[in-house]
């Protein structure tokens, strides 16, 4: 038997490509090696309480009907309904650096006023910024890296804001240090500055539940706990997978959501050169569940992006993490009708992948865990209220957790800095989508999963 | 079928693929996108759903055709003449 497309990963990129494929009367194969799907944003029940990992928000937010918003083309292409997702907006979100905070919503012009009340003199030069971004074709076919700071520069000349703005965009998207490609700054730009945030009542279980239900309906296969060993080969052209039990599938293409390196290492031959095209950037998260609210000790924000110095540096840092900025999420602080049964704050920094990735002995791994969570709330707190009495239960992830479960090497959440926007590879009916295709974020890996279906598998 | 019948195949699709669209004074001879917001995903989901229904493989070359619904029936036409209505 042979299957029109092998999909592989069962991840937000890898399941919306298995809908639109399923959809159209293909044979699809979905293989997942993890026990469950999710990829990059799962989730997992610990100590009988629900965690998720990598939502902190949904972006991209669109009211329904608003049809040339990238949420609604992208659940029209999955035959979706507004209300399948149950998006509720964020409540308020800010940007906390020393002596400014910027706050925003899913209005726009609050972040505007906001610029012009702090930075007076930059409201000119950022109100022609934000023209710029919006007259700016991102997914034009240019060539070519194009500095997303040294475009900012020709309209803002105060280094805070320009930190300020880089800050939650570099935080939410970026594979490469302190400066991002110009495409993908205007597409962040847009989907959390502008359309803003948003998240299920469930969070992400109720998205991938979703998926997973409309990809079976429609006819294909998904296979949890089944591994890709190597993408077969024949004249130079991907002809199937061997599965890490040896089974061999048949496909007439392949579509793979593994990452770029990670793809590679499954073919015959390299086709990137592999230590420039690896993922640097990595992060330690610091979950803790509260017996009470956030809101009940005054803290409403949804996501708050903080840096503790005007020159923030987004970068693998030198110290097991980086305790200078990071990002501290309430998933309970968005406007849903019934509050949360979980509270929850999530406080995320930069990590360094090797230190995290070496540690070989599995007390010192749990030790440093625990020790660099404290750290890492204890920094948060100097921005909001003190939760340390409330915590009731905790967990942390780290970038050899990310490895672990999502195959990424070096735990790279936004993978490879050498982004295949195109999606294709040197081997014939061999494609990526996902992460290392170029759209991020929750609705980017859908909308890559989408648009790499619609351009190399159903035409 | 026959040209309505077509047609109305085609409002059938339009109004999956973009529930929102009022499509009643829809104009036979402009093209679509002047009309409602269609962009190339959207597009490419007409003939795709084409192929679904009818097994009609349209080429990439063709979709030139695909412009307006007089265009687009005229195209058709040949192609389905020998396919039952499904209404």
């Amino acid at each position: 038997m042979q299957y029109d497309t092998i999909i592989i990963g069962a991840g937000l990129s890898g399941l919306a490509a298995g809908i639109r494929l399923a959809y159209y009367d293909q044979k699809v194969c979905l293989l997942e090696r993890h026990t469950t799907i999710g990829g990059l944003n799962s989730f997992y029940r610990l100590r009988h309480r629900n965690y998720d990992v990598g939502l902190h928000a949904v972006t991209n937010y669109a009211e329904k009907g608003d049809r040339s918003k990238p949420l609604n083309k992208l659940l029209r292409q999955l035959r979706l309904s507004w209300d399948d997702f149950a998006l509720c907006p964020q409540i308020e979100s800010s940007v906390v650096f020393p002596d400014c905070t910027l706050r925003m919503t899913n209005d726009f012009e609050l972040l505007r006023s906001q610029v012009s009340e702090s930075f007076p003199d930059q409201a000119d030069g950022f109100n022609r910024l934000v023209q710029s971004i919006d007259e700016f074709n991102p997914f034009a076919e240019t060539e070519g890296y194009l500095s997303a700071r040294e475009h900012v520069r020709k309209y803002l000349t105060d280094p805070l804001l320009e930190n300020m703005l880089f800050c939650p965009i570099l935080f939410y998207s970026s594979a490469t240090p302190n400066d991002l490609d110009l495409r993908q700054f205007v597409i962040i730009f847009r989907s959390i500055l502008q359309e803003g945030f948003s998240r299920p009542q469930e969070g992400i279980r109720r998205i991938l539940r979703v998926l997973v239900k409309k990809f079976r309906g429609e006819g294909g296969e998904l296979k949890l706990r089944t591994g890709v060993k190597r993408i077969l080969e024949k004249n130079g052209a991907a002809c199937g997978v061997e599965l890490d039990n040896g089974e061999i599938l048949e496909g007439k293409r392949v579509l793979s959501s593994a990452g770029l390196i990670e793809t590679q290492r499954m073919c015959e031959e390299p086709f990137v050169e592999e230590k420039a095209a690896t993922g640097d950037i990595s992060f330690v998260e610091s979950i803790s569940s509260l017996d009470c609210a956030p809101a009940d000790l005054g803290h409403h924000g949804t996501v708050v992006f903080f840096s503790n110095q005007t020159d923030f540096r987004y970068e693998r840092p030198n110290t097991p993490v980086d305790l200078r900025s990071g990002i501290i999420c309430s998933p309970n602080n968005y406007q849903f009708d019934e509050p949360l049964e979980e509270n929850k704050i999530n406080i995320t920094a930069l990590a360094d992948h090797e230190y995290w990735l070496n540690i070989g002995d599995e007390d010192i791994y749990q030790q440093a865990k625990q020790e660099y969570s404290q750290a890492i709330i204890e920094n948060a707190i100097n921005i909001v209220p003190d939760f340390r009495d409330h915590i009731i239960d905790q967990d942390v992830f780290t970038p050899r957790t990310i490895k672990k479960f999502t195959g990424h090497l070096n735990g790279a959440v936004y993978g490879s800095p050498t982004k295949q926007l195109s999606g294709t590879t040197p081997l014939d009916n061999l494609f990526l989508c996902g992460t290392d295709q170029g759209f991020l974020g929750i609705i980017g890996a859908m909308l890559s999963g989408i648009s790499m279906a619609n351009a190399h598998c159903l035409k | 079928m026959n040209e309505e019948q077509i047609r109305l195949v085609i409002l059938d699709i339009l109004d999956k693929i973009a529930p929102d669209e009022d499509l009643t004074d829809l104009d036979d001879s402009q093209p679509f996108r002047d009309q409602m917001e269609l962009d190339s995903m959207d597009f490419l989901d007409i003939v795709m759903e084409l192929r679904k229904r009818y097994r009609v493989q349209i080429p990439e070359e063709d979709y030139q055709n695909l412009v307006t619904m007089d265009s687009t029936v005229t195209y058709l036409l040949p192609l389905l003449k020998d396919v039952e209505s499904p209404a």
